[in-house]
């Protein structure tokens, strides 16, 4: 065989690259074998954003030792963002939690004592104990759980089912919450269904892009590739965006618009103002296709009902709706003059007509883009509504290019914390708990009596932590999440609320995050491709793997974990008398044996998994519950949202080998077809021939315009705290940094946050870049050093801070004031200042 | 000196501080006939410097830079950085002279560059007192075919680290023909503007950094001075044509465009 010099050069790096890996290659002078053919190739998703990159995962004696994205992917054809390229890395930090430790003094348990191994079965004892005694003592309301939009979505589907169903308690909630939860609102408000109707291919097809608060450069790396490339190819195509500071999109941009914290409701109301007043709105899609509404106002910022701006608001938490006429509408909006919003935003006038140009023109398809800007909004729900608002008096929405579109932030924020339902008010497939109908055919799916599922919502993400630290929430279980890093005022609640004797805190995770730390209990977690997964990434395509590698030592899945600590209640424990004597056949049967042994979860024997090329994989809960767990599941799952009989259609899903066989679906996915494009005839199978529009999510097809007016942010600087305080994430760590900061070269890349200063405003204080400071609050204070350069250029007045830091914890800093109708967390907006260390 | 690159190396201060270098010379001295051996390594490394061996702001040229030192060790004394070290014996750089390697410990570009400030002799220009010209190195882009973005991948580490982002290291965007509907960024280097900082070098994300610092000698080309940018010489022209009053005669065209010239520009 003769080889070239090119290919002598390619193998010896082949060769570097699988000793790097950690693998021996024999026939080393074959450049084929030097690939490494012996290593096991299938198909997986990325680990971290909602943009749902598909890769290919190499596997070689129980290790991941590669990863390749899938070139035939259609979301990243075979790209990865610099997150994506570690892939492999991520599960083999060195300090990966492989049995369960459990706080304990002298022997036993306690609250004060320190991390000691325990078995499973000591874990469980405990932690069972004090789940029962709170729920003999308080009640369901006093046990909880806080998950996730990074659980797989039978991890999701069955914890839910288990605090719903099992323990009575909607005590449930996703870490989605700080990030959707104002999006979701809104698409229930406008739409009556969750999720976008839109598709990743609008990034091809819309002549135009805006971004409202999303920074994709960063956050979307391969979604921004995709904008990008349309915006150099495309002839007349235009970028227009708007942030409270400069980040890495305004390289692009056609228009940038650096606006005043919260003015984006002004903006907003002024486009659609624009658009009236220049009479450029679609009159025939308005009159067929859309109501008119306004909102309660004055609605107070979801912070403890004690505090004085909740008592200051005239209608907390209210977000009734009332019909108004188009003309009412006009009326209202005719306020926001271009005068006034350049005047409220600090923009320069010509920019915002610009934009509202843009909207109005009804030769441009235009798809706008936001993520937490938006989302993580004392006025959440209203800002996106207001886009809604926008793109609805244009018609321009459910078509190809022409799409408001939420982007998620998590791999499964859509697929799990919203779809299976997660949230604290919510049931599978957009079905609540406040409704009887939604509660009725829950309870007759699971077999359970009527009564079962409690009408009321449960704790919030937000609520959780004070009713943690009120001594009303004592059993607790976090699992797939970092939330004493992620969530608001830390110091003020999370910490005292984790640290509360009356309180017994298990946190499930591979590794040990700073919640984890702040638990009693902590749980070894199987991560990512150690066990089998299915995502559901923010363009509705549900995306499955198998279980490629074995976790490490003892750790276990959260489903495992979910559905095993199950076996430790008696239904008798849990459900009073009235509910067993309607399903008399539930008696003497466990938690376990009524949710999961259920005749429908255990439905699928054991089987062999293989993929098409014949490789064999294990399963760790099928061997050790004796049945098919995740497909029994996933087709328990499909009869909420794929039955005939289903009291919501719009979410159907194919069948569970149907996604193995993929590389994800959209949904809805109904006769063999995947949707792209949703509520248009031809696109979405639920629109009849002759409807050309219908937003089914309504009983009379019709989606609403909601009018919503400016309301100041819950904190805003003053002469004491002078300085806006924005938090948020870099690219180069995914959110609190527990995976990505245990590789070495992601941590060497960004080793530690820092806060971004306008250079003037660091002068006025004395400060110079690089110098150790003090960022304050009114909560609490963090030291980090000052950057005046770098990626991020902040406006004077405003500072930016990274959240993905366990060193510098900005939580402690930030205000626990949401948005009173998504209870959504404004991590966009307090007031700080920043002082020499 | 070899190519760093583990983290874990690079954690260790390899380059050695004033005092271990002082007493390290003292050892040596203390042989028999040592002071000739250490004459002889001063004469031999003083001719080459290696490549990754990068000087202070404000260093210049290298050899009045090594003739202006006295080798104090000041500038590494208030370097508040592990950045700056002294040259050990034995290291390719000649002894007691001060000097970076920017994959272990890249210059932070302090606003008030302490280390110019400390140099007695004028060896580190005092008249650079704003850092971003100094001029210690010039990054390239030394390997194509391994730099993550050159494959389309959106890691542009180089340019986010870079304390003269979207001036020394700017993305140049470009349609990637293989997916047909992505972007590729290049990171490309501006020498007019790169300081040598060696942030993007040590941030690369490679095992072997695809993106490195060199001496400017080292670095840079030089277009032949009988050829000149036709765009560039008419922008220095105010936009002028060099060759002004031409004309250009209409083209025959129907008055009706066909669809297929529809959007052309002659």
């Amino acid at each position: 065989m003769s080889i070239t010099r090119r290919d002598f050069i390619k193998t010896q790096a082949a060769l570097a690259a699988a000793t790097a890996a950690g693998t021996t290659l024999s026939g080393t002078t074959d450049a084929k074998a030097a690939i490494g053919d012996d290593i096991r190739w299938d198909k997986g998703v990325c680990r971290f954003c909602g943009t749902g990159c598909g890769v290919l995962v190499g596997t070689k004696q129980g290790r991941v030792v590669a990863t390749q994205g899938d070139p035939d992917a259609p979301v990243n054809k075979g790209l990865n963002c610099i997150k994506g390229y570690f892939l492999s890395k991520i599960m083999y930090g060195q300090d990966r939690l492989t049995m369960p430790l459990l706080r304990k003094k002298n022997g036993v348990f306690d609250k004060d004592g320190t991390f000691e191994e325990v078995s499973w079965d000591e874990a469980f004892d405990v932690m069972a104990a004090k789940w029962k005694e709170a729920l003999k003592k308080k009640g369901p309301t006093s046990v909880g759980m806080f998950g996730s939009g990074q659980w797989t979505v039978w991890e999701g589907y069955a914890a839910a089912k288990f605090m719903k169903a099992g323990l009575r308690t909607n005590n449930i909630d996703p870490n989605a919450r700080h990030c959707m939860a104002s999006a979701v609102g809104a698409f229930m408000r406008a739409f009556g269904i969750d999720e976008p109707m839109g598709c990743y291919d609008d990034l091809e097809h819309a002549d135009a892009f805006v971004l409202w608060g999303a920074n994709m450069a960063e956050m979307h790396p391969i979604l921004w590739s995709r904008l990008t490339d349309t915006r150099l190819t495309k002839p007349g195509c235009e970028v227009h965006v708007l942030s409270t500071f400069e980040h890495r999109c305004f390289e692009l941009a056609d228009n940038d618009i650096i606006f005043t914290p919260q003015s984006d409701l002004a903006i907003l109301n002024y486009i659609a103002n624009y658009i009236i007043e220049n009479k450029a709105y679609d009159q025939d899609f308005v009159e067929k296709h859309v109501n008119f509404t306004k909102t309660a106002t004055d609605i107070g910022y979801g912070l403890r009902p004690e505090h004085p701006l909740q008592k200051a608001a005239k209608n907390p938490n209210k977000g009734k709706l009332t019909k108004i006429t188009f003309d009412e509408y006009a009326a209202s909006v005719a306020d926001y003059t271009l005068e006034k919003a350049s005047e409220m935003s600090g923009v320069p006038a010509e920019k915002l007509e610009r934009l509202a140009k843009l909207y109005a023109d009804p030769n441009k398809k235009i798809a706008s883009y936001w993520t937490m800007g938006f989302n993580q909004h004392t006025r959440g729900v209203w800002v996106n509504g207001l886009l809604y608002n926008v793109h609805l008096l244009m018609g321009k929405i459910s078509e190809p290019g022409n799409s408001p579109f939420s982007l998620t932030g998590q791999p499964s924020a859509c697929g799990t914390a919203r779809e299976v339902g997660t949230f604290a008010h919510r049931l599978p497939a957009d079905l609540v708990v406040m409704k009887e109908p939604h509660r009725d055919f829950a309870e007759k799916t699971w077999n359970l009596p009527k009564g079962t599922i409690p009408p009321k919502p449960g704790f919030h993400a937000v609520l959780q932590h004070r009713m943690l630290k009120d001594g009303k929430l004592n059993a607790y279980w976090v699992q797939c999440t970092n939330n004493m890093q992620a969530a608001p005022n830390m110091n003020e609640e999370g910490y005292p609320g984790y640290r509360n004797p009356d309180n017994f805190i298990t946190v499930s995770d591979p590794y040990p995050t700073v919640t984890a730390m702040a638990a009693d209990l902590i749980l070894p977690t199987a991560m990512w491709m150690e066990k089998e997964g299915a995502y559901g990434n923010a363009e509705r395509r549900t995306q499955f793997w198998r279980q490629q590698v074995d976790a490490p030592g003892e750790a276990k899945s959260d489903i495992w974990q979910v559905v095993e600590f199950s076996k430790r209640f008696k239904i008798e424990e849990v459900w009073p008398e009235e509910l067993l004597a309607q399903k008399p056949e539930h008696r003497g049967k466990t938690v376990y044996d009524v949710l999961f042994a259920n005749g429908v979860v255990n439905k699928f024997p054991v089987q062999q998994i293989t993929d098409n090329a014949g490789n064999v994989y294990n399963n760790s809960e099928s061997k050790d519950f004796g049945f098919y767990l995740q497909k029994g599941i996933f087709e328990e799952y499909r009869l909420f949202n794929s039955a005939p009989n289903i009291p919501k259609k719009g979410h159907e899903m194919a069948d569970f080998e149907t996604y193995h066989n993929s590389r994800g679906l959209r949904w809805p996915v109904i006769g063999g077809k995947e949707t792209l494009w949703r509520f248009r005839e031809g696109y979405d199978p639920h629109v009849k021939s002759g409807e050309s529009v219908k937003f089914y999510g309504k009983p009379d097809g019709r989606a609403n315009i909601i009018f919503a007016p400016f309301e100041p942010a819950a904190e805003s600087p003053d002469a004491e705290y002078d300085l806006w305080l924005s938090t948020g994430r870099v690219l180069e760590h995914w959110h609190s940094g527990s995976m990505t900061r245990r590789v070495p070269e992601l941590y060497r890349a960004y080793p530690d946050a820092k806060l971004y200063m306008h250079p003037e405003d660091a002068k006025a204080r004395g400060l110079k870049r690089g110098q150790e400071v003090k960022v304050q609050t009114r909560r609490g204070e963090v030291a980090t050093r000052v950057e005046t350069r770098g990626r991020n250029k902040v406006p004077k007045g405003l500072v930016y801070m990274p959240w993905f830091d366990a060193g510098q914890l900005v939580n402690k800093l930030t205000l626990d004031a949401t948005d009173p109708l998504s209870k959504e967390t404004d991590f966009k907006k307090c007031a700080c200042r920043v002082v020499r260390a | 000196m070899g190519e760093p690159v583990s983290p874990q190396a690079s954690a260790q201060k390899t380059a050695v501080s004033r005092r271990r270098f002082l007493a390290n010379i003292a050892r040596a001295a203390g042989g028999a006939g040592a002071l000739s051996l250490v004459v002889g390594l001063f004469a031999r490394q003083a001719q080459s410097l290696p490549a990754q061996a990068l000087r202070p702001p404000g260093a210049g040229n290298e050899d009045q830079f090594l003739a202006a030192c006295v080798r104090c060790g000041l500038c590494v004394r208030d370097c508040p950085f592990p950045t700056l070290g002294l040259a050990d014996i034995g290291e390719d750089v000649p002894v007691g002279t001060p000097y970076f390697v920017a994959r272990r410990h890249p210059c932070e570009m302090c606003d008030d560059i302490p280390c110019v400030k400390a140099c007695p002799t004028g060896a580190l220009d005092p008249n650079l007192t704003n850092i971003d010209e100094a001029d210690m190195g010039l990054a390239v882009l030394v390997d194509e075919e391994t730099c993550l973005n050159f494959q389309g991948l959106r890691c542009d580490v180089c340019h986010r680290v870079c304390p003269l982002i979207n001036e020394a290291i700017t993305l140049q965007s470009s349609h990637n023909t293989r997916t047909d509907k992505h972007a590729i960024f290049i990171p490309t280097v501006h020498s007019d503007k790169c300081t040598g900082c060696g942030k993007c070098e040590r941030a690369c994300v490679l095992d072997k950094a695809a993106i490195r610092v060199f001496p400017r000698h080292l670095a840079k080309g030089r277009i032949g001075e009988h050829y000149r940018l036709g765009w560039e010489e008419k922008q220095k022209h105010g936009g002028e044509s060099l060759a002004p009053g031409l004309v250009d005669l209409p083209d025959r065209l129907p008055s009706q465009l066909p669809d297929a010239l529809k959007g052309w520009k002659p």
